[in-house]
């Protein structure tokens, strides 16, 4: 987990900007003494600490305990003692391969199983500012739920990605939507490249590179299939591929499927990257020493599993110098960051031209769903005749294009009102409010202090479950991940921050994590605290892993919400 | 034993008592050589002779020149789309003409049904058009576990699980079953979205020709001989075979029973993919295996868009528990990507009531596929391929020349020549180089329930007077 800020020594990184800003919470300045090239115009705090040896002993541990329950119960299971909830093969088909490896799924059955009710909760409202949960129990330790037919009213949502608070259900975006329902159905039934090439789409593709600043954009039906359907088309065999270690699974799908080589580089460490670029044009392909064809750097606006920005301006220098090709995916950033909400182009106020390939997808700021490229005329032209979604996939369903078109030209103020600029303030301002709230209270929270995705680390994994439902009890809803979606101790919750939030909401949600806090929650004891204390906080730490495991295994009617 | 090496030894002290002087001496220069070869001397090492300095690796990277991201110039220039103002149902507009549309897939007019709309509407003004995640961080809504329950009621099937873009269900559903080193025996007619979920799967690809079960079983036959050499490995490799149920590329029927038998002889799972069968084939639209009376726990899952018959976005699988179940965490489209929204989510529920309360309507589509596929017959210089019970039928020149762009030209022109005349078709498009076998030009005609009697025949003469104009001159 080394390197997360580049230039940094990973040990001195968080205890060094720990020095400097006592009590905080290891805010380092990379950029500001780091950058020779003078690449940013403002200041860009990032901030990783490095988890404490003893905090990752303990979870290491925990995941030890959480393994011998698992053996014990498997071997429980296998003699009959303890009821298998499992689904089982059919019965004529016992003697064919088995369809899993037996160990595929220990960590299924043993680890998620009992942590299962804080994932795929199911709502029923639209996921606003708060949202409705359906209330769900279960009898067997979460292997099936059953409905109470209660509802938990106005959960606060700090899970959804929606950043400029377009989920909504009423106004103009939704009247415009339903009209186009009216006229259009919901369907397209035909790919673009057949007879499902709808005026809307062009409509919708002509404001997209209008509000990217680039020459032209193509629009697709999904942002996961927008990456793996696409990368495919851009390279082929003979090419490689620098990617980011935590770039999402589509772009790593897309590349596998392009054929082309893969290397990664360390997460936004720029001396990594270059010594790959180096490497890889010095030496060409492997074996053959040919040199490559093309050569494909991808990396994402915001991170959303730790909250960091590409180091963009970096980026750019390295994908000149060595006349590599860059490829942006903007899932979290676009709408989210920059003071016109363009991203993170328009965050280091630089020019759309200089990224290659601007991806984003329309899911999360606008409140819709599907992806977008967009660059060069040239680019948007082969990919209207090469990509697989064109000629494949049915092409965007048109409500959905009009809520698009609605909220974009509401962020570009052609709506006539300042509604959109007023929500991309807001979102900043509550970012930063709330990401001193969790600092002050003394939270380790990752990324970057204009990034709206707040990583809180919790580390331990009977900790994240506990902490997931002791919210929800608080009526908040947060998402809580662990392994194997993050570094094995590294479990956190991320809190997305939306412009639909109010100062209250933050408020409470702060003083209400205050209360879940001493229980059993969070991570409170810093690094620099004399060891006497951290040690009590380990023994406190073993304490409630146990207790909380002890808890999961022994509760008859454990409830769940 | 020990005896004798200990006399051995005993020996050798003795040879070297007696050797004289001079040949000890040899022996120790010999044994200094040999140290010194082994340990000082350079050895021959080929990396360091191309060790480059700084400025010869500055240089070459200078000197370096990417291919273009993309072509510059493209020869021939790249596909034109065609443009569709509203919707594209019955009838359709394109480039600002009015035509009967028998290019889109809306096999049971579902496109604009105002009970469809209405649904999505209601939903619109309650959730909004957006789910603002994935299914697993508060992206799923009750309906869609709705959704869920009605289609695994419908296909009698334990457990369904929907994904948010039609391709995606298939592509990902694969390499959540097959992975590196399993076996699996694909049709060669396979669509694209299928290509890639074999591809990510990483697994032995073994393609059998079209339809074809008897190429099929010799290739099992060929594995089961193998697996004989290997029973060790033979234990943990999956064998899997991937079939539609209708091709999209062939229109052509997969002959499941047969396919069936196989199954268990041989000891291999069937994937199934139903994206032009469901809701077409069988007496209420549940598809291949009901239209082949075939328990539908035969199969280890079925697959399919609801883009095609319900008109609206999205794809879900549906099997046993046991198997549907794993894609919850390991469908990579499932898991990573935002979940269907929900008024797409309704409509098709709304969608799958329809189907139930009028099951008459499959009967009717099947008179209409029947219908198009006789009058379509004998246009000369053109080729039916299909079958009577798709809805689906490809038309290929009868005589294609050796040039791929000619044939779509010539195509294309028909498609102009039907346009004129009020009548949208397509051809059938895919990506040349990324297909593993490219299907042969064709122009695809789909049905639509709603069309009468007449409006298809009118059809059918307008292909037959625009082939005839442009083949037989």
């Amino acid at each position: 987990m080394g390197g997360k800020t580049p230039g940094h020594d990973p040990i001195a990184n968080g205890r060094a900007g720990h020095v400097v800003h006592s009590g905080r919470n290891g805010v380092v300045k990379p950029q500001e003494e780091d950058s020779p090239h003078g690449l940013y115009k403002h200041p860009f705090h990032e901030s990783f600490e490095e988890t404490p040896m003893m905090v990752a002993v303990i979870t290491y541990m925990g995941y030890g305990v959480l393994t011998l329950f698992g053996y014990l119960r498997d071997f429980l299971r296998s003699w009959g003692i303890e009821h298998c909830c499992n689904a089982t093969e059919r019965q004529e088909q016992k003697d064919f391969v088995p369809l899993y490896q037996d160990f595929e799924n220990f960590y299924t059955r043993n680890v998620y199983m009992r942590l299962r009710d804080n994932w795929n909760r199911p709502l029923c409202s639209v996921p606003g500012a708060c949202f409705d949960i359906v209330e769900r129990v279960s009898d067997d330790y979460n292997w099936n739920f059953r409905f109470t037919g209660n509802v938990l009213h106005g959960v606060i949502n700090m899970g959804s990605y929606n950043y400029l608070g377009f989920a909504e259900n009423k106004g103009p975006c939704i009247e415009a939507a339903a009209d186009v329902t009216q006229q259009y159905g919901v369907g397209v039934c035909s790919t673009r490249q057949e007879i499902g090439n709808l005026d809307k789409h062009e409509e919708l593709e002509e404001l997209t590179a209008k509000f990217l600043g680039v020459e032209a954009a193509m629009v697709f039906g999904m942002g996961f299939a927008t990456n793996s359907m696409n990368i495919p088309a851009l390279v082929k065999k003979g090419c490689l591929i620098l990617s980011d270690e935590l770039n999402h699974v589509s772009l790593v799908l897309g590349a596998r499927l392009s054929g082309a080589t893969i290397r990664v580089f360390k997460h936004n460490n720029m001396k990594s990257l270059e010594q790959l670029l180096r490497e890889a044009i010095v030496n060409g392909q492997p074996r053959t020493h040919r040199p490559w064809k093309k050569i494909l750097i991808i990396v994402e606006g915001i991170y959303s599993m730790e909250g960091s920005i590409v180091h963009l301006p970096e980026v750019v220098v390295l994908k000149r110098k060595y006349k590599a090709y860059l490829y942006l995916d903007e899932a979290h950033s676009i709408g989210a960051v920059g003071p016109t909400g363009r991203g993170v182009v328009d965050y280091f106020d630089m020019d759309p031209r200089d990224v290659d390939i601007m991806m984003g997808t329309f899911t999360k700021s606008f409140g819709a769903a599907g992806g977008y490229i967009g660059g060069s005329k040239a680019l948007v032209d082969f990919l209207r005749a090469k990509s697989h979604s064109a000629a494949y996939a049915t092409s965007m369903s048109p409500p959905v294009a009009q809520q698009i078109i609605s909220s974009m030209k509401c962020i570009m103020g052609e709506d006539g009102t300042t509604i959109g600029l007023d929500r991309i303030r807001k979102l900043l301002r509550n970012t930063h409010y709330f990401r001193q709230g969790l600092r002050n209270l003394g939270f380790v929270i990752y990324g970057n202090d204009d990034s709206p995705v707040v990583p809180l680390l919790i580390y331990l994994p009977a900790k994240t479950g506990a902490f997931g439902r002791e919210m929800l009890k608080k009526r908040i809803g947060v998402v809580v991940v662990g392994f194997p979606a993050t570094p094995i101790i590294e479990s956190r919750a991320r809190f997305c921050v939306s412009a639909s939030h109010t100062r209250e909401m933050l408020d409470t949600l702060s003083k209400r994590e205050g209360i879940v806090h001493p229980r059993r929650t969070s991570e409170r004891e810093r690094v620099s605290s004399c060891s006497c204390t951290s040690s009590f906080c380990s023994v406190h730490h073993i304490i409630c892993t146990g207790s909380s495991f002890i808890c999961l295994e022994l509760h008859q009617h454990h409830r769940i919400m | 034993m020990a005896g004798s090496e200990q006399w051995v030894l005993v020996e050798m002290a003795q040879a070297v008592y007696e050797a004289p002087a001079y040949h000890l001496l040899l022996e120790v220069f010999l044994i200094i050589c040999i140290i010194r070869l082994l340990f000082f001397s350079k050895s021959y090492r080929p990396l360091d002779r191309t060790q480059l300095t700084e400025a010869e690796e500055e240089e070459l990277i200078r000197e370096w020149q990417p291919e273009p991201l993309v072509p510059a110039n493209p020869s021939p220039p790249y596909l034109k789309y065609h443009v569709v103002s509203g919707a594209a149902g019955k009838f359709v507009t394109v480039d600002n003409r009015e035509c009967l549309n028998l290019s889109s897939l809306n096999f049971l007019g579902f496109l604009e049904s105002p009970r469809i709309k209405a649904a999505a509407l209601s939903s619109l003004r309650k959730y909004g058009v957006g789910t603002c995640g994935p299914r697993g961080f508060y992206g799923t809504f009750d309906v869609h576990l709705e959704l869920e329950m009605k289609l695994a009621s419908m296909m009698a099937t334990q457990e369904a699980i929907i994904y948010a873009y039609g391709p995606s269900a298939i592509s990902s559903a694969i390499p959540a079953y097959a992975k590196r080193g399993d076996v699996v025996f694909a049709d060669m007619a396979v669509s694209l979205p299928l290509q890639q979920g074999l591809s990510a799967s990483r697994s032995n690809i073994r393609w059998f020709r079209h339809n074809d079960l008897d190429h099929l079983e010799t290739l099992l036959k060929e594995q089961a001989a193998e697996d004989k050499k290997n029973p060790k490995k033979a234990r943990v490799v999956r064998r899997f075979v991937l079939v539609e149920g209708i091709y999209l590329n062939t229109g052509n029927v997969c002959p499941l029973p047969e396919l069936v038998q196989l199954k268990y002889r041989y000891k291999f799972r069937i994937f199934l993919e139903e994206s032009l069968s469901f809701g077409v084939l069988g007496d209420t639209g549940r598809g291949l295996t009901e239209h082949f009376g075939i328990n539908v726990e035969d199969v280890d899952f079925i697959c399919s868009t609801m883009e095609n018959s319900l008109a609206t976005i999205g794809g879900f699988c549906c099997g046993r528990s046991f198997v549907i179940d794993h894609q919850r965490l390991s469908g990579q489209g499932y898991c990573f990507s935002a979940s269907l929204p929900p008024l797409l989510t309704v409509a098709a529920l709304e969608a799958l009531v329809m189907m139930e309360e009028k099951p008459e309507m499959f009967k009717e589509l099947r008179e209409q596929c029947r219908l198009l596929y006789d009058s379509v017959q004998g246009i000369p210089g053109l080729t039916v391929g299909g079958n009577p019970v798709s809805p689906v039928l490809h038309i290929r020149l009868a005589e294609p020349s050796q040039s791929r762009e000619r044939d779509m030209a010539t195509l294309e022109a028909i498609i102009e020549s039907c346009a004129q005349e009020g009548v949208a078709v397509t051809l059938a498009r895919c990506i040349e180089k990324d297909e593993v076998f490219p299907p042969p030009p064709s122009i695809r005609l789909a049905v639509n329930v709603e069309l009468t009697q007449g409006e298809i025949h009118r059809a059918a003469v307008v292909l037959r007077s625009a082939a005839s104009h442009h083949l037989l001159e």
